[in-house]
């Protein structure tokens, strides 16, 4: 995809000259107006542009929150007050960039979620999930790095209880554990040290996160993208040129998730938070109940489910490392779930109990509140090692398309149904 | 989630952490009933005699103990909230009796050589004080307890219940679609309104009161308002419901001062997105119509 030629024709004196000496334009418009997206998309395929915008989003709110904001111990939690009172907008800026937060992770879970459908992890993708993955894990940092910085209660004890779960490596090599908790706190315990170190990798990583995401599209531009029966482009007719046809689509797709956003920042700005933050940070008090962030809450389920403290660690980071595997745990040559009448179902039910997971988070891990957690914990790991490899093995998958173009215009476009397996049909191309 | 399920949660946290003992509740708070307030939901706005009469009911009784620190006299004039007019302002926040600090001096002295701490009047641009110079000086007034700080009340606390899974899942979008923000206010408004005769099964505290929707029903604040305790001028009824709704609106605003000015944008931004999605359904589904 990447080598296809690009339809560039420079049209004025200076775009030859520069064409000559720099062919940005030439690539510019070979990989984002002529590139051949596939014809089928479904709405799904709009959050990678959605991502973008939310990315864009939180870095430009966010460095004009940085100039007001004072990353102090005393200090942190009135500015935060002075923006929402004494800064022209701030009150809206600081609204979208804490509504856009949790857009930006509504949005990766749906594109994630996508992935796992439409088996976009799949060769020659491995690259590009992988990436995905990274950028996740940097999403997630950021995030928590960001959640600290209004220094409310929750910012402070959310800091102390997962810095903490380091400390667990002391059973590993006793004094590790603490020596790193130490070193990450740059004291003896969550300070201002703290606040202001993690307030300068907050507005780092974001900048490495678009860098990651530069490479997970041009990886994506290697390999074109995947669709939802899963099968290549293998015809000029399975493909449309990205503009205007994708870029229309994804322009609306992107202005009606806004609606949402908007509906949040304007309407219910602090539904997504927690009332506790509004409580100015205090070593001395420890809140009632320490929640993450919604984002993080299937992970801090799996993390209480584990009866060990070193156990539960392994298997919080391990829940998402796993993800950087699935590429080749799953057996099945076949891409989309779609054509995986087993498949399909176990993967409706891995949703439920990542949903559920989400659910148990928020709760006290005690009676069936743990119980459930445990059988979720237990069955997002089977999926996995389980039941991905098992199931791709002893599957029969359903009768598929020829081409893109058949799945989009029947039968009658290109000849008959073949038979299931055949989805890789060189005689096609 | 229950403020008693939410004791026992730190308690699970606090074991996690190995920092602190685990506090457990002494009796369950009741459900939080929901109230209807004018500054709720799409055309929330906030009703001005009601922020005057509640900034009455703050400053009279109130204020004897709370501060308003991230409030500053000028906002009581500002669009969007009590506006009160200017020179009254003015004249309330010179005679507010919490002073500022104004020390050092030119002789780089903090205090009068009589001791006192030197200090002058509020002006506009001043924040709102409570009584106490800092928070020592308030626990040694309250035999331990600390009044808290009232500028973001209404946000830092929240009535969300327990729920089961189901009414989650129906009580969540339901809570998105109407853009439910007052749970704080609901609270506060419970609160106020909440004291009551302890069971006579229940030892109360040393000092304590009974209330029936403070977490663990035992609050160091004794009840703060009375029928008649405020004269208000324009005829509301003086009842403690009365007060404690007009007070709840008034800090609702204290804490959110912009928030007629973000729900009056709020619908434009909508329909500006909402046109734009249209017309650019309408572009893709005309351009699409060549492919399919």
């Amino acid at each position: 995809m990447a080598n296809h030629e690009s339809t560039y024709k420079p049209s004025s004196r200076f775009e030859r000259w520069l064409d000559e000496r720099l062919p940005i334009r030439r690539m510019m418009h070979g990989q984002f107006v002529d590139f051949p997206t596939p014809r089928n998309l479904n709405y799904l395929w709009t959050f990678g542009g959605i991502l973008t915008a939310c990315l864009a989003i939180q870095i430009v709110t966010g460095v004009v929150l940085a100039m007001h904001y004072i990353p102090h111990e005393a200090m942190a939690f009135d500015s935060i007050e002075r923006i929402r009172r004494d800064v022209n907008y701030g009150w809206l800026i600081r609204n979208v960039h804490a509504v856009g937060a949790s857009m930006f992770f509504i949005a990766v879970y749906i594109h994630m979620a996508r992935g796992l459908y439409y088996g976009s992890y799949k060769a020659p993708r491995e690259v590009l999930w992988i990436l995905g993955v990274i950028i996740y894990l940097l999403m997630m940092a950021t995030g928590f790095l960001g959640y600290t910085l209004p220094w409310g209660q929750m910012s402070f004890w959310g800091v102390t209880v997962i810095t903490n779960l380091f400390s667990s490596l002391d059973a590993v090599i006793p004094g590790l554990g603490t020596r790193i908790v130490v070193w990450l706190w740059g004291g003896y315990s969550v300070s201002g040290v703290t606040l202001n170190r993690f307030f300068s990798l907050h507005y780092l990583l974001p900048f490495v996160i678009a860098g990651v995401v530069a490479l997970h599209v041009w990886a994506l531009h290697v390999v074109g993208q995947n669709n939802p029966t899963g099968i290549e482009i293998k015809s000029k007719s399975d493909s449309v040129p990205m503009a205007p046809y994708a870029v229309m689509k994804d322009m609306f797709a992107l202005f009606v998730f806004m609606i949402v956003f908007a509906w949040f920042v304007f309407y219910a700005p602090n539904y997504l938070g927690h009332a506790d933050n509004y409580i100015e940070a205090n070593p001395l008090v420890t809140p009632p109940h320490i929640v993450p962030e919604w984002y993080y809450l299937p992970f801090y389920a799996i993390l209480r489910a584990i009866p060990s403290k070193l156990g539960g660690v392994i298997a919080m980071f391990g829940s998402i490392l796993i993800l950087l595997f699935i590429p080749w745990l799953d057996t099945s040559r076949v891409r989309s779930a779609r054509y995986r009448p087993i498949f399909k179902w176990f993967l409706y039910l891995f949703f439920l109990s990542v949903i559920a997971l989400g659910y148990l988070g928020a709760k006290t891990p005690e009676g069936i509140y743990l119980l459930m957690s445990r059988i979720c914990t237990f069955y997002y790991f089977a999926f996995f090692l389980i039941i991905m490899p098992i199931v791709g093995v002893i599957e029969t998958p359903s009768p598929m398309p020829r081409s893109i173009t058949e799945a989009v215009l029947g039968k009658g476009a290109s000849g008959a149904g073949v038979p299931a397996g055949a989805a890789a049909a060189p005689e096609k191309r | 989630m229950k403020r008693s399920t939410a004791l026992k949660a730190s308690a699970v946290a606090a074991v996690m952490l190995g920092l602190t003992t685990p506090v457990l509740a002494a009796g369950e708070a009741a459900e939080i009933p929901r109230q209807s307030w004018t500054f709720a939901g799409f055309r929330g706005h906030f009703d001005k005699a009601q922020l005057q009469r509640g900034f009455q009911v703050y400053k009279e009784v109130c204020a004897n103990c709370h501060g308003l620190k991230r409030v500053r006299f000028r906002n009581l004039s500002e669009p969007g909230g009590p506006q009160f007019p200017e020179e009254s302002v003015k004249a309330l926040a010179a005679s507010w009796p919490n002073k500022i600090f104004d020390g050092p001096n030119d002789q780089g002295e903090i205090a009068t050589s009589k001791g006192v701490i030197i200090k002058r009047p509020a002006g506009l641009a001043d924040p709102i004080l409570g009584p106490h110079d800092n928070e020592k000086a308030a626990r040694a007034a309250f035999n331990g307890a600390l009044p808290p700080d009232l500028s973001v009340i209404t946000l830092a606390r929240s009535a969300s219940h327990a729920g089961t899974l189901l009414q989650t899942l129906v009580g969540m979008p339901r809570d998105i679609v109407n853009g439910y923000q007052e749970g704080g206010a609901d609270y506060l408004y419970a609160l106020l309104t909440g004291y009551a005769n302890a069971p006579a099964d229940m030892k109360l505290a040393d000092g304590m009161s009974y209330n029936k929707y403070f977490p663990g029903n035992q609050i160091a604040m004794i009840a703060p308002l009375q029928p008649g305790l405020v004269k208000y001028q324009d005829g509301s009824p003086t009842t403690i419901e009365q007060y404690a709704k007009d007070v709840t609106a008034f800090l609702a605003w204290a804490g959110d001062p912009k928030l007629e000015e973000r729900k009056s944008m709020g619908w434009k931004v909508l329909l500006y997105l909402l046109i734009t999605s249209l017309l650019f359904y309408a572009a893709k589904k005309r351009l699409w119509a060549q492919v399919h």
